[in-house]
């Protein structure tokens, strides 16, 4: 049984889609998700455990041996990253209860679960994949499906937000199939690890610069790197609570993954840092977008699109800490992918709490909802302190280690330009704050009527969580210090 | 070999180019998916140009060849052509859907639309 944990982790998920679909009773299919999203967390949990202690793990689909077979292939970066994956998805399915059935009619659930199941599939499948095509087919599975949870938004703004995200979303992916055929031109394999072999003994040409030209800019669209979002606020924004709360802690981070995947294991840093001043490139885009996101944000009426442009922004620090290519700035990197999701995640919660309750997300809607709805408001602004990295947060480990990254390299500009754009984080968080807490209710209603217990808690669970691990910090900074010393090569 | 010999290339490069021409510029929904088809067919004879070997004969062992066309190429592109279709089709699903809702689907009229409260 468990030699076949790694199949197992993408298998499961697949499995329990179809029978979501066939499972139409009331919400039994949510029971079907339920199983589906936890059975994922134990196996990504007993890998990464397998993997700290005895190494890589290769798993053979089908025992085809590679390169010719497909390989699945776990070492300390993708182990950490489904944790996070099947984490957030865990988390969020019992959450989804309560929310999807007063947004969809329990009739409609069943179609939910199926499409929200197979977007976990594809998730986990990008992630655990050691070939670069299978890669493309389960980033496509995932997209597909997003793209479905996207158009299921009651606004009729979804519907042109996911085709939005269907047309940029497939021309990103087509970007990276371009890449990986050009690839497999060059080398004749299709093997990540073998890839890397093969580019390190061949010397640097125009197919393959111009193969690592597409996978970058298909990556980058798929992760949202400024100027490349224009996809995400609108998604993110339409998007039903749940969906929102998942694809913000878990889409945007695989597509991260695959980025350092693509930099460091297959092509290495001379490569990857050698054809393009790609390391400028990043350190510039990703500042711009800390601080043109975080003031768009600023000044948006919508707390969930307000939250997607700050999405924008956060995904900066990630890209940031990557452009420093040294130890304590990749680990960073790692480190905020984990505490953003846990953030965001619990963030993008509370608002669908708000909005089960008063049915609108709009800040002049808010007044005195600090009064009306205590714990869910006390889980935003916990959420937000995060987002603005204040001390015993998760986010200021995040932040910590990245202008550690920053000063190591020397650029204490950098440093500097962290400090301020979180400066912006307080003033969009400040703007839900004043309106919930110090402005009266519009008609006096004080009362409490909190959400319900299913939604508090698991709201509760990201928020405390972030919280746990912006004080116990031995399991993100072990696991991503170990991983950003593999990616750079030092062992 | 000349620039003639490798027009298999230049046949990828001029679709690529138009469906994402077409993508880009044109308003209506319907239109930019059929660009995006384009687009992704061009990829698909990028892969199948790749994978010929000249001379080759179709991979199936024969006493009378030695030289195989390699067919990894080939059934890797079955995949995205079965991915391309499901995008077309959800494209597609997403457009009837829109002009349900808008009564449009000119892109610019949608926005029109969503001007007003």
């Amino acid at each position: 049984m468990t030699e076949h944990l790694a199949a197992l982790q993408v298998v499961i998920p697949l499995l329990c889609a179809p029978i979501c679909m066939l499972v139409r009773y009331r919400d039994w299919s949510w029971s079907v998700a339920l199983f589906g999203s936890w059975s994922c967390l134990a196996i990504s949990w007993l890998l990464l455990q397998q993997v700290m202690t005895s190494g890589v793990i290769s798993y053979h689909m089908g025992n085809w041996v590679p390169p010719i077979g497909i390989e699945y292939r776990i070492d300390e970066i993708n182990a950490f990253v489904l944790l996070i994956v099947s984490a957030i998805g865990a988390i969020v399915t019992p959450y989804a209860r309560e929310s999807v059935r007063a947004e969809f009619g329990v009739n409609r659930v069943y179609m939910f679960y199926t499409s929200y199941m197979l977007c976990l599939c594809g998730l986990l499948g990008v992630t655990i994949t050691g070939d670069a095509f299978n890669l493309f087919v389960f980033l496509e599975i995932s997209s597909l499906s997003s793209y479905v949870l996207i158009a299921m938004g009651k606004d009729r703004r979804a519907l042109k937000a996911a085709y939005q995200y269907l047309i940029l979303g497939t021309i990103g992916a087509t970007f990276i199939v371009i890449g990986i055929g050009l690839l497999y031109a060059e080398t004749g394999t299709l093997n990540m690890a073998d890839l890397a072999n093969k580019l390190s003994k061949n010397p640097i040409n125009k197919t393959i610069g111009t193969a690592f030209g597409f996978l970058f800019v298909g990556i980058s669209l798929k992760l949202a790197l400024f100027p490349l979002h224009l996809w995400l606020p609108n998604a993110y924004t339409f998007a039903p609570s749940v969906v929102s709360a998942f694809l913000a802690a878990t889409a945007t981070k695989v597509a991260v993954y695959v980025l350092l995947r693509f930099l460091f294991t297959i092509f290495d840093i001379k490569i990857s840092f050698g054809v393009l001043p790609l390391e400028s490139v990043l350190l510039a885009l990703s500042i711009v977008a800390m601080f043109v996101a975080s003031v768009v944000a600023i000044f948006q009426p919508n707390i969930k699109r307000m939250l997607a442009y700050s999405s924008v922004a956060q995904i900066g620090y990630v890209i940031l800490g990557i452009s420093f290519i040294n130890i304590n700035g990749l680990a960073a990197g790692i480190i905020h992918l984990f505490n953003h999701a846990l953030i965001k995640g619990g963030m993008f919660l509370a608002v669908g709490c708000l909005f089960y309750k008063i049915a609108s997300v709009n800040i002049d809607k808010l007044a005195g909802i600090g009064r009306r709805m205590p714990l869910t408001m006390a889980a935003f602004v916990v959420g937000g302190l995060g987002l603005i990295g204040v001390p015993l947060t998760a986010g200021f480990i995040s932040k910590w280690y990245l202008i550690i990254g920053a000063l190591d390299r020397g650029l204490w500009w950098a440093a500097v330009l962290i400090l301020l754009s979180s400066l912006l984080a307080v003033i969009y968080i400040w703007r839900v704050v004043e309106v919930a807490y110090l402005k009266p209710s519009p008609d006096g209603n004080n009362h409490i009527e909190d959400a319900p217990p299913s939604m508090l808690i698991p709201t509760w669970v990201l928020i405390g969580s972030s919280i746990y691990f912006g004080i116990n910090t031995d399991l993100t900074v072990g696991v991503a210090k170990q991983a950003a010393r593999q990616l750079l090569g030092g062992g | 070999m000349s620039l003639f010999g490798l027009y298999n290339y230049w046949i990828v490069v001029f679709l690529m180019m138009a469906g994402f021409y077409v993508v880009v510029a044109h308003e209506n929904l319907i239109k930019k998916i059929v660009g995006l088809n384009v687009f992704q067919a061009s990829v698909f004879i990028l892969y199948i140009t790749v994978g010929k070997v000249q001379g080759g004969t179709a991979p199936i062992i024969g006493e009378n060849f030695t030289i195989y066309s390699n067919p990894l190429p080939h059934v890797l592109i079955l995949t995205a052509i079965v991915v391309g279709v499901a995008t077309t089709a959800l494209g597609l699903a997403l457009v009837i859907r829109i002009k349900e809702a808008y009564g449009t689907i000119e892109d610019d009229e949608i926005a029109a639309l969503e001007e007003e409260p």
